[in-house]
């Protein structure tokens, strides 16, 4: 008896809180599709927590601010207010899945996200499946994108990033000697360290690589390890959580080799980590906040200035008004699915993926035009920034020598 | 060669002192109430969020006795909430119990503080980079061992000594006899708790001065490894699970150092199946016979 | 006689009911996407947990090994079903990588439909098989540990097997750390243009959940149960603990393996970093919450985890405003009502204790109500519109609270460890005999 009052108890109370959270959630939906324009849903598919939960947050601050900035677009002739639909893929393989099934579930028209690669090649089939088209903002492996018509992509891909680390370190320290170290079980990092690690030999360097498991945070002996083979730089492209473990213990340590890594390193995470050291940090990136010219010196005011309006969104961004890489990639993923819009015929799944090849627009991040076979930008530039008391400051742009 | 091994031999020292930290609180729990206690990595990383947010705002004279305190309260609580109910219970069911206040807590830290690394404040002195026989460390790296050390010899001598320690014993050897000779089990647990936590609050002190970074997870392998170190030790056993806790510092120290950098972790857990199946007992575990 | 054979027929016609109803769900425009993920991978996570429960609560062995032995066997499924094309771009970071061939694939190039069907079996069969293999080689040293050693031990192992599969070394087969994509899938699975990635799941889950349930009540699953209960009277009896002990291990391992198999179709997508002891962990739970000792309650159990976790518990993450005044109303009294439903549930049961009055779990429970009501009552009067602590991660704190009441205070789970025709025959019985008089010839006759 007590059993069956209980359960019975337990179960009001859930599908209470879940009547609850519908009610609320519906009357929320249907209050905006009460004005005079119609609801067209953006999905926003980005890590809030884990191990990529820094970076996601930021990019979605640029997502946000790309919606303040564009309210409305306009798809064949009528009007539509933009409303944005978030959820938390974890940074996780597993829990990707179900995130995108979400999205699919409310209903978006279309996908912004991934920050990491692993959770876009996770969610892929997905939003193919449902043919929704999904535009990666900072997911940089090839395979995001491949054989897949409906995922599209604004930064530059790891074939590209690896190579330009490695010229980087050749052309800027001449370096002989690279160590390698990335963590066993990402992909992101295993990739692109094996892109530079190839790139570097082809240059005439030696490589030593060595990767650390999930949840590694003693880092001294790898930094050991580099100094005593003599290595020239080392190359660790890694999550932050791990990057500040890299750049404290070196530190600590007293390695004094410079300190590379591709994308995800441009964040105040690692600002945090290498501030009051002497060490050298360096990591490519997709965009220069200093950078004068076109659609960046407004992006960079303006994004500023919706920084400063609200301490959650400062928080979000690591507590500073730094604009980071993969805001502006954000800002322009979302400036990407707007253009894409307007020159989409209707709403459906198919028009627009069809019209997204077509964009041609100046973006913050560079001029972006979409690659007909593959769906991903046209990028031949990286900035290159280095970490120095709390700013990053930029050191050069750098293609890859042919 | 001396030059080679040296730096790999003081960063196994460094991090196998923490490792006994962490272990000695394993190794008092299961003894007495036969439990892993699974949220002890938790309460471990708690104490290093406490000090994250008390040190923002306050001067370290006050953090560092209100992080100790406040740690040893939490791991009291997490006694008395999960465990305490379930004392006369299947040893699954508290063990189950300890997995699902790990999960809580891992989950709380996350909401909290929204999930993003933060910075480990620098302690002084003991963070200040010295110089051995060549080689550049922080002074955490040489004070951990020694304070371990210190802290042990204090504890065994609480232990063997004090009356509190003398009923510790009692419980360890048989729960409900001691029970039955008048000693109140509830206040020995709870001081076996308030040591646990109180050192996994130094030991997170040490720990995270020297890795810098806090996240809800960071916790979990340590604490993993630490119980490890307890078992090898054998468990019950406080010098166990020191020598324990260095042992295992220092050789995942030196296979990093060889370059199977892989298999770091997997050779903690080899180990551990190695010597369940060689010597169940650890290296100082008594044998005591199972009941029927 | 005759009522068993009842039974019999009453159990098929719900069977094809319920794989009638997935087959329409599958196929109808507007059904929640979200439903048909939680039952997809409800009916997953119930295998698993089944083969943790003939473990942990058949044969007493706590066992914390099973997302390794799923590990296993999502990466041999994978492995040997990534149609050849898509192997060199798979495996890009080890040219030449990949097997070479592809089960599902030839045998559908030369059988169709059902040369798919017979690949993906032989597959999933060949998963459970990896699995059960090295369970057989692990079970040697690590079954003579008791409990907790035990627990630790396979834990260990799940580790090592994690960090083994991703060993560079073995890249060519299991893509190091990278992902394994492309491979047969649930939505591959179609009759002409109807949908079967719903009911797949079903069949094969239930399937096996099946073979499990027909072992618990043979010879085998008896003496199973005799060696939970007590090992030296088992042993006495005559049952050679270390044959049975292997047998449970390996056969709940094969199961693992066939699920980790499954979760890897359902996810399209393996990656050795999400088989961590987290998932462990979470299968568990869910047995725990089930009842540890009842299959259907652990099946029962799976949907409402993954149900909570995925679903109903999603709008937690958010932030909320309310819209208006009312809607702020209904909410401060769902809260008022749900505070005050646990309050007086707690009372009631401490006055069937006969421990009502002036104790510690009374008065705190007092306070805790009325802070709660005293908040909500402020709530209403304040001109705020959104709602507290609703933000990313707070349905994992909710999730984990209740888990935990779960465990501290429903210790035998929802079924215990009885099955669920028993529990809802007696409960038929007892209505009968409260409302037996006015209501003649209910359903439990």
């Amino acid at each position: 008896m007590k059993k069956f009052f209980a359960l019975a108890l337990a179960l009001v109370m859930a599908l209470s809180l879940a009547a609850c959270g519908e009610d609320a959630g519906t009357s929320s939906g249907s209050a905006a599709a009460g004005g005079d324009a119609q609801t067209l849903k953006i999905g926003v598919f980005e890590p809030a927590s884990g191990d990529n939960g820094a970076g996601g947050k930021q990019e979605v601050l640029g997502i946000e601010y790309a919606n303040s900035v564009c309210p409305t677009v306009e798809v064949g002739g009528v009007t539509y207010n933009i409303e944005l639909k978030e959820v938390d893929n974890q940074s996780s393989t597993d829990k990707a899945v179900s995130a995108a099934q979400e999205l699919v579930s409310a209903g978006v028209s279309v996908v912004l996200g991934t920050y990491g690669s692993g959770c876009a090649i996770a969610a892929a089939p997905i939003f193919e499946q449902a043919q929704i088209p999904a535009i990666g903002c900072s997911c940089t492996n090839p395979a995001v994108t491949e054989s897949n018509p409906y995922y599209f992509r604004v930064c530059y891909l790891d074939p590209f990033q690896g190579p330009v680390m490695a010229n980087f370190a050749k052309d800027q320290f001449s370096a002989k000697k690279a160590y390698v170290l990335t963590m066993l079980g990402e992909d992101y990092g295993s990739n692109l360290g094996t892109y530079f690690s190839q790139e570097f030999e082809k240059l005439g360097g030696e490589i030593k690589s060595e990767s650390f498991t999930e949840g590694t945070s003693d880092f001294s002996a790898y930094i050991q390890n580099a100094v005593s083979w003599g290595a020239d730089v080392i190359f660790a492209p890694s999550a932050t959580t791990y990057a500040s473990l890299i750049i404290g213990q070196a530190a600590k340590s007293g390695c004094t080799i410079p300190l590379l890594a591709g994308d995800t390193w441009e964040s105040s995470v690692i600002l945090d980590a290498q501030k009051g050291t002497d060490q050298q940090v360096f990591c490519s990136t997709f965009f220069d906040e200093n950078d004068e010219s076109g659609a960046a010196a407004s992006f960079v005011k303006g994004f500023k200035e919706y920084l400063n309006a609200d301490s959650q969104r400062l928080t979000n961004n690591g507590g500073n008004d730094i604009v980071a890489a993969v805001s502006a990639l954000g800002y322009d993923a979302y400036m990407t699915a707007i253009e894409g819009l307007k020159l989409s015929a209707s709403t459906s799944g198919e028009d627009i993926q069809a019209a997204l090849f077509n964009v041609d627009f100046d973006a913050v991040t560079g001029h972006i035009t979409i690659d007909a076979a593959t769906g991903d930008a046209n990028k031949t530039m990286a900035y290159i920034k280095q970490a120095t008391d709390g700013t990053f400051t930029f050191i050069k742009t750098q293609s890859v020598s042919e | 060669m001396a030059a080679k091994i040296l730096p790999y031999l003081l960063g196994g020292i460094s991090v196998g002192g923490q490792y006994a930290l962490i272990a000695i609180g394993y190794t008092m729990v299961y003894g007495i109430l036969r439990l892993i206690n699974f949220a002890h990595g938790d309460i471990f990383t708690v104490a290093g969020f406490i000090m994250v947010y008390a040190a923002a705002t306050m001067p370290l004279y006050v953090t560092i006795p209100l992080v100790i305190i406040l740690t040893i309260l939490l791991g009291v609580l997490v006694e008395k909430v999960a465990y305490k109910p379930l004392r006369t219970a299947p040893r699954m069911s508290v063990m189950i119990s300890a997995i699902g206040m790990s999960y809580l807590l891992q989950n709380s830290m996350w909401y909290l503080t929204g999930g993003l690394a933060k910075q480990y404040p620098t302690l002084p002195w003991i963070s200040d980079k010295i110089t051995v026989a060549g080689y550049t460390t922080s002074r955490v790296t040489i004070i951990t061992p020694i304070l371990t050390i210190v802290l042990v010899v204090a504890l065994v001598a609480l232990i063997q000594k004090t009356k509190i320690g003398m009923a510790m014993r009692a419980a360890s050897r048989d729960f409900e006899t001691a029970q039955l000779m008048g000693i109140k089990i509830n206040n020995v647990i709870s001081f076996t708790f308030v040591v646990g936590s109180g050192l996994a609050a130094i030991g997170s002190m040490l720990y995270f001065s020297n890795y810098a970074t806090v996240t809800p997870t960071v916790g979990a392998m340590p604490g993993l490894k630490a119980f490890v170190a307890a078992v090898f030790g054998g468990i019950g056993s406080i010098p166990g699970a020191v020598i324990g806790g260095f042992i295992i510092g220092i050789c995942e120290s030196f296979i990093k150092g060889t370059g199977a950098t892989t298999f770091s972790d997997a050779f903690t857990f080899a180990l551990l199946i190695v010597i369940l199946a060689v010597k169940p007992t650890g290296l100082f575990g008594e044998n005591l016979t199972e009941k029927v | 006689m005759k009522k068993n054979n009842k039974t019999k027929i009453v159990s098929a016609v719900l069977i094809v009911a319920l794989l009638a109803v997935l087959l329409l769900l599958d196929n109808t425009k507007g059904v929640p996407s979200m439903l048909l993920t939680v039952l997809r991978k409800g009916a997953i996570y119930a295998l698993v947990a089944v083969s943790m429960n003939l473990l942990n609560g058949f044969t007493g062995l706590f066992s914390l090994g099973q997302a390794g032995f799923m590990l296993l066997g999502a990466y041999t499924y994978a492995a040997l079903t990534i149609p050849v094309e898509s192997q060199t771009s798979i495996y890009q970071q080890y040219p030449g990588g990949g097997v070479g061939f592809s089960i599902t694939e030839g045998l559908t190039n030369a059988m169709g439909g059902f040369g798919l069907l017979l690949g993906v079996v032989i597959c999933l069969i060949l998963a459970g098989i990896v699995a059960a293999l090295l369970a057989y080689v692990i079970g040697l040293p690590v079954l003579r540990l008791k409990s907790d050693y035990l627990a630790i031990a396979t834990l260990g192992f799940a580790e090592i097997l994690r960090a083994v599969v991703q060993y560079a070394k073995l890249g060519p087969v299991t893509n190091g750390s990278n992902l394994l994509y492309g491979f047969t899938s649930f939505d591959d699975f179609k009759i002409g243009s109807l949908k079967l990635s719903t009911v797949m799941p079903f069949v094969f889950s239930g399937l096996c959940i099946a073979v499990v349930v027909l072992l618990i009540n043979s010879t085998y699953g008896r003496a199973f149960k005799a060696i939970r209960d007590d090992e030296v009277a088992a042993e006495a009896m005559g049952i050679n603990l270390a044959k049975h002990k292997r047998m449970s291990f390996v056969i709940s391992s094969f199961f693992a393996g066939i699920s980790g198999a499954l979760l890897a179709m359902y996810q399209a997508s393996v990656q050795a970093v999400t088989f961590k002891a987290a998932m462990t962990y979470e299968i568990l739970l869910i047995v725990v919450i089930g009842g540890i000792g009842s299959i259907s309650g652990s099946v029962i159990a799976s949907f409402l985890f993954v149900g909570c976790s995925e679903w109903w518990l999603r709008f937690l993450d958010n932030e909320k405003t309310l819209k208006n005044f009312n809607a702020k109303l209904i909410f401060a009294i769902i809260f008022g009502l749900i505070v005050a439903g646990i309050a007086v549930a707690i009372f009631f049961k401490q006055k069937k204790n006969g421990k009502l009055g002036a104790n510690v779990p009374c008065i705190g429970t007092a306070i805790v109500a009325l802070a709660a009501i005293g908040w909500d009552i402020w709530f209403v009067i304040s001109p705020n519109l959104k709602l507290p602590l609703l933000r990313s991660g707070f349905r994992m704190v909710v999730f984990s609270v209740i888990i935990m009441v779960v465990v501290l205070f429903f210790r035998k789970g929802l079924l215990g460890d009885q099955e669920l025709p028993d529990v809802l025959h007696r409960f038929g019985a007892w209505l009968q005999s409260r409302f037996g008089k006015s209501a003649k010839g209910g359903d439990a006759k």
